[in-house]
């Protein structure tokens, strides 16, 4: 019976993959040349954007790796300051502009993150649990008040202090942060069926039984964590790019629990999960601005709902795949547990 | 039943939003955008300016409006975050607004001031004091003195005014305000010949200055400059006095407040600058009672600098209604914005008028504490 399964060849996945991606982002793309959507409403696209890549990063060390860091927001921070410090930098020397230097860019920002990561990442990942929490909060905090005032130390502007670090041309719009989005997700949904990811999945599930089976535990702890810190610090370069200012003291506390929030909404171990809980809780803070003071009580009784209704989560530890869904239509295979979602 | 509750809450929600989201506009009303942080951390200073600057349109509105047609005033909520005004800003462009009042805060505003040059939207900030916030293009206005012109009188003010030959000064390195108004009257001390004995900085938020202002009392300096918010000032100046210090205690205009964070008998001694304070003078009377008679307490520097922000605001506008062009359009919001440059408005800040940049030129005054609440002392 399971021999006359048919399956759609790996190739073929990736190209309709593909094809699906790039018609979401010409149909967008060209409605927002045609003015149907408005800057408004494709900044808040671009915020989005910036919103999935910091939430499936963050995704890697909570979900995948089950660890509980709490300093998302540092990552993102070093990643804009140095993307943007680097470019705006770079641009003057080179006398080319800022937005060509996009990807050498973004991708500086995410190894200085990364190398950051790396650095936290050794020590605090011999901690667990709430301990690995409180170092890496100390750690968020530790950035926000060097970014804060380094100027004053060196004696020459550099991040700006506490001013923020303005005049960033604004470089992202909505093209080039959801073709970094697209661009992560496949990253990371490629790492994960590697055998780098089931041995970061294996850790979650049981460390001292991962151990037991020859998994480098220490090693693939830490890469996880740079590889979501890298991330993160991309997401940080889009988003300077995306507002043109960076404020140190947005990246404190608060910042690193809203992407832990919409994580653990989505459901941790879920990409689809944190990308939908990134674009709803977005839109949904977007759409309740209008009722000022109302807005954080709604915030709140919208978490709790949630979490007393779906307290995995909203789609747990579930990850939709077109292919399994086109796989049973082609063998007319239509089993109850798809409606019932959870397949691990 | 479980199902049935959540729907039940979610249509509840979405009706909510549904129902406050909707607002119409008529016809015959003037579009204008204000833009404060009115929840958050600083959103006592977006509600100050928001109240001020709501008198205003009121007034003008209950007066007839301009040529007849109303204003209507869109309020959005940044929450202090650069990201939530850029959002904003865009958004009160999608409502078609004409003109904006905003932002509060100086890095929420910058980011504002680099996305709206783009479009040539005239702004007017009634608070934002940072210098670079008229940088990025000839749309932008502040309503307020910036930093360094602040910094600068005190440091004048100091030296010619009190003889003071020796400084010391004690500023929050985590509020760009407080450190811009320090730079510039270090600056400042230098050019003059007064000795800057000590600079003391503390972080945002903190309560005891014991520390500081011990180090700044050993180093034998005759007066100590403090450019920060009334509540800070307000625990520094009785700290110092408690410590044992008696000579002069110098402010900027966040001091609006301070009397009413400590104690009359430490106020000896006590000058800052400012454009606004509750004086005995006609104008300041009349718009201290409309203010009290709307909002049941006293306006401070905020809400004067709000009030002022939207006089100047309305000023251009005035302007291009009155050349009757449509509302909008990019003829309209240069003429906004040259009626703002070209403009003088007697705003109960002082008289304001720019020479060709977005800095106001306006009479500052020095305020005196010596009797436990503000007196005018001298316009300099």
């Amino acid at each position: 019976m399971r021999d006359k399964y048919k399956r759609i060849p790996v190739p073929v996945r990736y190209l309709i993959n593909a094809v699906l991606c790039a018609l979401f982002l010409v149909i967008v793309q060209s409605l927002i040349s045609g003015g149907a959507i408005s800057r408004y409403q494709s900044g808040i696209l671009a915020q989005i954007g910036v919103y999935i890549i910091m939430a499936v990063s963050l995704n890697i060390a909570t979900g995948y790796l089950g660890q509980l860091p709490l300093g998302h927001a540092g990552f993102m921070s070093i990643g804009g300051y140095s993307c943007a410090i680097f470019m705006m930098r770079l641009s003057d020397k080179l006398g080319v502009e800022t937005a060509d230097l996009l990807v050498p860019g973004l991708i500086f920002g995410g190894c200085v993150a990364a190398l950051f990561g790396l650095i936290i990442g050794i020590p605090a990942l011999r901690l667990k649990g709430d301990y690995l929490a409180i170092v890496t909060l100390g750690f968020a905090e530790i950035i926000r008040v060097f970014m804060l005032n380094i100027d004053s130390l060196l004696g020459f502007k550099f991040t700006g202090g506490a001013g923020g670090l303005t005049g960033i041309p604004r470089y992202s719009n909505f093209l080039n942060v959801f073709i970094t989005v697209i661009l992560v997700c496949f990253f990371i949904h490629t790492m994960m069926k590697s055998r780098h990811g089931r041995a970061i999945l294996a850790i979650r599930d049981n460390e001292i039984a991962a151990e037991a089976s020859g998994v480098n535990v220490s090693y693939y702890k830490t890469l996880a964590f740079v590889i979501s810190a890298f991330f993160a610090g991309i997401g940080g370069g889009l988003h300077a790019g995306n507002i043109g200012v960076m404020d140190p003291t947005k990246f404190g506390f608060m910042e690193s629990i809203e992407i832990l929030v919409m994580v653990v909404l989505g459901g941790m171990g879920s990409m689809l999960g944190s990308i939908s809980a990134a674009t709803v809780i977005t839109i949904v803070n977007q759409a309740l601005t209008s009722l000022s003071e109302y807005r954080m009580v709604i915030y709140a009784l919208l978490l709790i709902v949630v979490m007393m209704f779906r307290p995995k989560g909203l789609f747990g530890t579930y990850d939709f795949s077109l292919n399994h869904v086109m796989e049973r239509l082609l063998n007319r295979d239509f089993p109850k547990r798809m409606n019932r979602g959870a397949k691990k | 039943m479980k199902k049935l509750f959540a729907l039940l809450l979610a249509v509840t929600m979405a009706l909510a939003i549904t129902a406050c989201s909707s607002s119409g506009g008529s016809e015959d009303s003037i579009k204008i955008g204000l833009l404060a942080p009115l929840t958050g951390e600083v959103a006592q200073y977006g509600l100050s300016v928001s109240s001020g600057a709501e008198l205003y349109i009121k007034e003008i509105n209950e007066a007839g409006g301009i040529n007849g047609k109303t204003i209507e005033v869109i309020k959005y909520d940044e929450q202090g975050d650069a990201t939530e005004a850029v959002n904003n800003y865009y958004r009160l462009v999608d409502d078609g607004v004409v003109g904006i009042i905003g932002d509060v805060t100086s890095a929420p505003t910058v980011a504002v001031a680099q996305a709206s040059v783009e479009d040539n939207m005239p702004m007017v900030t009634a608070s934002a004091t940072d210098p670079s916030v008229i940088s990025y293009g000839s749309n932008f206005f502040q309503a307020c003195l910036n930093e360094p012109y602040q910094g600068t009188t005190m440091a004048s003010f100091a030296a010619n005014e009190l003889g003071v030959t020796s400084a010391a000064t004690i500023y929050n390195t985590g509020d760009d305000y407080s450190i811009g108004c320090n730079d510039a009257f270090v600056e400042q001390c230098g050019e003059l010949g007064v000795q800057v004995l000590a600079q003391e900085g503390y972080a945002d938020g903190d309560v005891d200055f014991n520390a500081q202002l011990t180090s700044i009392i050993a180093s034998g300096a005759q007066a100590i400059f403090c450019p920060n918010y009334y509540q800070d000032d307000g625990m520094i100046v009785t700290q110092a006095r408690t410590l044992g210090f008696t000579g002069y205690i110098l402010g900027v205009d966040g001091w609006t407040n301070t009397h009413e964070y400590t104690d009359p008998e430490n106020l000896y001694d006590c000058y800052f600058c400012t454009s606004f304070a509750i004086i005995d003078d006609e104008k300041i009377n009349e718009f201290a009672e409309a203010y009290r008679a709307e909002n049941d307490k006293d306006p401070g520097n905020f809400e004067a600098l709000g009030y002022d922000a939207a006089m100047v605001l309305i000023n251009g506008i005035k302007a291009a209604e009155d050349a009757g062009l449509e509302a909008g359009s990019d003829e309209y919001k240069q003429a906004v914005i040259d009626g703002i440059a070209n403009g003088v408005v007697e705003g109960v800040t002082g008289e304001i008028s720019y020479d060709g940049t977005g800095a106001p030129t306006k009479s500052i005054m020095i305020v005196s504490l010596d009797s436990g609440s503000p007196e005018f002392y001298m316009n300099y």
